[in-house]
């Protein structure tokens, strides 16, 4: 079986997504080949054949362009699978590929089980396995599912390759995360806030516990969404990615989002009602209690401490 | 001006899951339904470009069986002018390269300037069903929207990239969307509006109509991840449960030294 790669450059800079391809390509015993828009300032670690186009000429983000040098690439290649990270970049061109190559696209896979591919559904409550029905099948990795033991080593083959033409959307640059405020990353300990606080009142009684135990406060995704809690205190792959020595989770139920931005604390407590939450497999400790009734109690016997 | 909004009924996600007798999808019964949470920012930014524009007609499209009619009464009550409802008993077994064969069939005729769908499901979450939809209409399409802007027949978006950065991009209608969560801040129907929204039209098209393409995938089976935390789990009274952990933290961590 031969796989084709589809790393990813943002602003000049390989993502190093590109070894959970590496990893994926191994696991499921199979030949390689890889593609990327990119520039041949940052190569990636990859003892293989690499087929490289200029992002300065057909731009880091034109899914037109580089659908067509990928269809282009494929028909050299002639791979049996085209493997993307489930990221923005990855879940934006993987369909429009599929599409133009009749081939079944499946999405997040997290795992592979004797060579069948496993995927995620319901926030990561259940799995599903599934069998493609094309002769190529298009799939997207979960940020995070395959690893490399060891730091990849090797240089690419490079092929440089080029197309002509536009595309229908217009990229207008990038624009960066508001500087200044709260740094989670610095942070030793953090009590992250879950939509299980239920209303925007209990913020308080999350910050009151994080300033008990001389930490900070986050929240995931839902809780900042509603506007409860400023973005820069997002946990999560849309916001930060914190190591603290401790992180506690009050009403987190562990989308995979939020997993992928905290799960390397050294020390994970979480308080769910629910004893089946994925937090719970992340967690060091898991406290099945009601989060409104543990915090105030805990934060009021540990100022007593 | 035409709009067109594609949504999905799903179960709430805090829902005891369990396995269908067929082994392929979760049981369906004693399940809480709503909209799919990526949708109801899809309607709502449908909406806002409706009374930006004012003269717009804006259709809700939803898939699946006589229950999704609720949800899509909800999207009718947020300023949904018309609803379809393709009817469909087996649309959970349905995969998204038939899901948006379905949407592209019905669009196809029908010049939306502009539609309007969620970046994923919370149950499938695919991710794939906008952007195959556009594909198959051939027009272009920009994904994960938490910003959008429309004037003059162009569009305006942020895309939602990893690590809180955005990146700008536009597009000329007819276009394709696909909101992210945040996008906006979704209405609650008012009961004025919850009044109106039943006297809306309401069509049911049998899905035969408009399938004309095959599965490309399938599903094996649908079962629970065998859970490897292996971490501790405190049940009890709450008093007994925070003197319990009280002794983790200063047993198994720093912090309260």
């Amino acid at each position: 079986m031969k796989i084709l790669l589809v790393a990813e450059y943002r602003d000049g800079k390989l993502l190093g997504s590109v070894n959970e391809l590496i990893a994926f390509a191994a696991k499921m015993g199979a030949d390689s080949a890889m593609f990327v828009v990119g520039s041949e300032a940052a190569l990636p670690a990859y003892a293989g054949k690499l087929y490289l186009a200029d992002a300065s000429a057909c731009g880091e983000f034109n899914p037109d362009v580089h659908k067509q040098l990928l269809l282009d690439v494929v028909a050299k290649e002639q791979p049996e699978m085209i493997a993307f990270s489930h990221s923005s970049y990855g879940w934006d061109l993987a369909p429009r590929l599929a599409f133009a190559l009749k081939a079944a696209q499946v999405s997040e896979v997290v795992e592979v089980e004797d060579g069948v591919l496993v995927v995620p559904a319901c926030n990561a409550k259940l799995r599903r396995t599934v069998a493609s029905k094309t002769g190529l099948t298009v799939v997207t990795l979960q940020a995070g599912a395959f690893g490399l033991t060891e730091a990849p080593s090797g240089s690419p083959t490079v092929e440089k390759v080029g197309v002509a033409g536009g595309g229908r959307l217009e990229f207008g640059g990038y624009e960066a995360a508001e500087a200044g405020g709260v740094d989670l990353t610095k942070a030793e300990i953090i009590v992250s806030a879950g939509r299980g606080i239920g209303k925007p009142e209990n913020v308080e009684m999350i910050a009151a516990l994080a300033k008990a135990l001389k930490g900070e406060y986050g929240a995931s995704r839902p809780v900042v969404d509603s506007g409860w809690v400023e973005h820069k205190r997002q946990v999560g792959t849309t916001g930060q990615t914190v190591t603290p020595k401790l992180y506690l989770a009050c009403g987190i139920s562990g989308a995979i989002q939020h997993l992928a931005g905290m799960k390397k604390s050294e020390f994970i407590i979480a308080v769910n009602t629910d004893k089946d939450a994925p937090i719970g497999d992340v967690a060091d400790v898991l406290v099945v209690a009601d989060l409104k009734q543990f915090v105030p109690l805990l934060t009021e016997k540990i100022k007593a401490l | 001006m035409k709009i067109l909004v594609c949504i999905k009924q799903v179960p709430d996600m805090e829902s005891k899951f369990k396995v269908a007798a067929s082994g392929k999808w979760y049981d369906t019964a004693d399940l809480a339904w709503r909209m799919n949470e990526y949708d109801e920012y899809a309607v709502e930014q449908a909406v806002q470009v409706k009374e930006q524009v004012g003269d717009a007609d804006l259709t809700v499209l939803c898939i699946g069986g006589e229950r999704v009619k609720e949800t899509m009464k909800k999207a009718l009550a947020m300023g949904c002018d018309r609803g379809v409802h393709v009817a469909d008993d087996k649309a959970a077994e349905k995969e998204p390269f038939e899901i948006a064969g379905i949407i592209a069939e019905f669009a196809r005729d029908k010049q939306f300037d502009l539609i309007f769908t969620g970046m994923q499901s919370q149950d499938r979450g695919s991710a794939q069903v906008g952007v195959l939809t556009a594909e198959m209409l051939g027009i272009p399409s920009i994904s994960t929207i938490v910003q959008f802007a429309y004037a003059d027949g162009r569009i305006e978006t942020r895309r939602e990239l990893e690590g809180g950065v955005k990146s700008i991009v536009k597009a000329a209608a007819p276009a394709l969307v696909t909101c992210q969560l945040g996008l906006n801040t979704p209405r609650y129907p008012t009961l004025p509006n919850i009044m109106k929204a039943k006297k809306k039209e309401l069509l049911s098209l049998p899905v035969a109509d408009l399938l004309k393409v095959d599965a490309r995938q399938e599903t094996g089976k649908m079962y629970f991840p065998v859970k490897k935390g292996g971490g501790l789990v405190l049940e009890g009274e709450i008093g007994q449960l925070v003197d319990q952990l009280i002794q983790i933290l200063k047993e198994k961590t720093g912090v309260l030294a």
